[in-house]
């Protein structure tokens, strides 16, 4: 889960590294004991705020208020804008990046570190960016420190300040299961002090159990996907108009492809897992209606899920309320006779190989156009 | 000969009183596996299908000498599991979890290594060695014994390609899920430099998804190390793309973990790609 920059900034705090003087604003009495000039910044969960115009100066509180308005509500990158943080300007005299993330490869926790801090990281060239992997069996130890923060060519105080921030941001990775927390730009202010300007970090989802604190807000969803996440479905809605539905997430991956080989365009991407329970199958079904695509497609390889379960869920909802568009389906495995058996007798299209089913549901969905 | 694990494997189950434990523990007894063993904190002195289970690992390693354990706990429970068999000497840990906090793995997937220990997963359906043994959830009916090997990062697409070999006649020397997660113990590196070490197995399958660097890794590791002929699958060329890691992400992969740069990189080095999961057989058939 992606959490926004100012609840990024409150565990930044409970760390003890500092961040601007700031608040979140709704209107004009919250900005009461802010000093100015400040900066309004918009709370998505994206990047490139500044460049679509989510981040605004504002030297008093008249223009303050109008820029609140401009910013308040406006969409950014498909993300409605609901808060605004307020933060007092500072006075920038270096910028760093800063940022523990995980290597996939190494599997291990990973620092990056560099001095060509601001707002594009991604452009600044690999030598300028410095690495340190930790093994996670002997946590960060202090050569680990030393040896990336030597690299940054600070002074020996700002290096022991930028060291205590690293120490800290690294046991917030662990303490609070981080996949990321990056801070860009980590600023030197003119009076000497380190503040963290930016705050991006992202939880481990699977590990929101253990972190009561962190409650889950699930802006990056539609609707359905909402609804699909609380029932426990996996469940992506995609720009075209064919409806999938397979088991395990490779399979359905695999769908996608063979349809767009064949032109067409998939528009919901659910993934039924492992289970044949009927309730699922049902439920997943009336999720898929309710995004209304032209065609449904249900691919299905039965291992220990059995296929004729998985027919009989399918049967039971389309028989009792109807579906208003084809359904063409290509199951393989695990009784997979029966199961084509019971699909035939529900009035569906039965395919053989995923090549046929690909393009006949392609074909009735008009190549995606 | 197969790779990791054969019909000398005995297997003990953690989690084994639970729905999939008893389901599995049957299926895994049908196979021809060696399963020797279950645990389940509070229920020992039962048995599942006629296998004793025991209060912790330790018991039952010292009662039946297993030194395979299957991990079928619930995610919270997974790392105190894993590190209760590594810690008890097990030598070769399969964990089939999924949801498992990435953290947790790292840290068992590094006191493996420590340990000396091979473990595959987690979030894995397994691995088989058809005609010997099957630890996992994989379905035991689509294997047929031979010389394909095959290394995977999904699950049900295996099932789909393994079935799609054995339909055509072309059996498998090992099958082993290596799992989804972004931490995994065993990665298509081991796998393939174990395969190229197998004297039975004559050319490999990888079935590789989008995101990470695994495929990447391993294109460059087949141009150095494998002399076998290897295919692969690759899903996901047309799923959306990934939003999840900010700038951190970005610079880790620079430009790798998309779909075309894993074909490019598998192309790079010789592999041939199917372009749906049941051309692999086809493949296989032309060139093998």
């Amino acid at each position: 889960m992606k959490l926004f920059e100012y609840r990024g900034k409150e565990l930044f705090k409970k760390y003890g590294i500092m961040v601007p003087n700031g608040r979140l604003v709704e209107s004009e009495k919250d900005f009461s004991d802010l000093g100015f000039p400040l900066v309004l910044k918009a709370q998505v969960p994206v990047g490139g705020r500044g460049k679509a115009g989510g981040i605004k100066k504002a030297d008093n509180l008249k223009d303050a208020k109008v820029k609140l308005g401009q910013i308040m509500g406006m969409n950014l990158r498909g993300y409605k804008v609901r808060k605004v943080l307020a933060e007092e300007m500072i006075d920038i005299k270096k910028e760093l990046y800063l940022s523990v993330s995980l290597d996939r490869s190494k599997r291990m926790p990973l620092i990056m570190a560099s001095a060509e801090g601001g707002m594009d990281i991604e452009s600044v060239s690999d030598e300028k960016i410095f690495k340190e992997w930790v093994n996670p069996l002997i946590g960060l130890q202090s050569f680990n420190i030393r040896c990336i923060i030597s690299k940054l060519g600070l002074g020996k105080e700002e290096g022991k300040k930028v060291s205590e921030v690293l120490i800290q941001i690294y046991k917030l990775f662990r303490e609070y299961d981080c996949e990321l927390v990056e801070i860009n730009p980590l600023v030197f202010t003119s009076d000497g002090n380190v503040v963290a300007l930016d705050s991006k970090i992202i939880i481990n989802d699977d590990a929101l159990f253990r972190h009561p604190d962190i409650i889950p807000e699930h802006v990056e969803l539609t609707p359905l996907e909402k609804d699909a996440k609380e029932k426990g479905i996996s469940f992506i809605q995609l720009d075209g108009n064919i409806g999938v539905i397979a088991n395990g997430a490779g399979l359905t991956m695999a769908t996608l492809d063979a349809l767009t080989h064949f032109k067409g365009k998939g528009g919901v991407f659910l993934d039924l897992g492992g289970t044949d329970d009927p309730e699922k199958v049902k439920q997943a079904f009336e999720l898929m209606k309710k995004a209304k695509p032209k065609v449904i497609f249900l691919n299905l390889f039965g291992g220990i899920t059995k296929c004729d379960t998985v027919a009989k869920g399918v049967k039971a909802v389309i028989s009792k309320e109807g579906i208003d568009c084809p359904v063409i389906t290509r199951i393989k495995g695990m009784n997979e006779d029966k199961a084509k058996e019971i699909l035939k007798d529900a009035g569906l299209v039965t395919a053989t190989t995923l090549q046929d089913a690909a393009q006949r549901s392609s074909d009735l969905a008009g190549g995606g156009k | 000969m197969s790779i990791f694990v054969d019909e000398k494997n005995k297997v003990l189950v953690q989690g084994a009183t639970g729905h999939q434990g008893v389901f599995h523990i049957g299926e895994m007894l049908n196979f021809g596996t060696k399963v020797v063993a279950g645990v389940t904190p509070g229920k020992g002195g039962q048995d599942v299908h006629g296998v004793p289970v025991f209060d912790s690992v330790r018991e039952a390693v010292d009662e039946t000498g297993a030194d395979t354990s299957l991990v079928l706990v619930p995610a919270r429970f997974a790392k105190d599991a894993v590190f209760e068999a590594l810690d008890a000497g097990v030598k070769t840990v399969v964990v089939i979890t999924e949801n498992i906090p990435f953290h947790d793995a790292m840290e068992f997937v590094h006191y493996a290594k420590y340990k000396g220990a091979l473990l595959i997963g987690p979030n894995c359906p397994g691995i088989a060695s058809p005609g010997k043994t099957k630890i996992g959830i994989l379905p035991g009916n689509i294997f047929k014994v031979g010389n394909v090997g095959v290394a995977s990062r999904s699950g049900t697409l295996t099932y789909e390609i393994v079935n799609s070999l054995s339909e055509k006649g072309i059996g498998q020397s090992t099958c082993v899920g290596l799992g989804g997660d972004p931490i995994i113990g065993t990665t298509f590196i081991e796998a393939l430099d174990a395969f190229e070490k197998d004297k039975d197995t004559k050319a490999v399958v990888l079935v590789g998804e989008i995101g990470g660097t695994a495929e990447e890794d391993a294109a460059e590791y087949i141009k150095e190390y494998i002399s076998k002929p290897v295919f692969a699958f690759i899903a996901g060329r047309t799923a959306p793309p990934g939003k999840r890691m900010g700038h951190a992400g970005a610079i880790i992969a620079r430009g790798k973990g998309t779909a075309e740069s894993k074909i490019k990189a598998f192309e790079k080095a010789d592999v041939k790609l199917a372009r749906f999961p049941t051309d692999i057989a086809d493949l296989i058939e032309k060139y093998v």
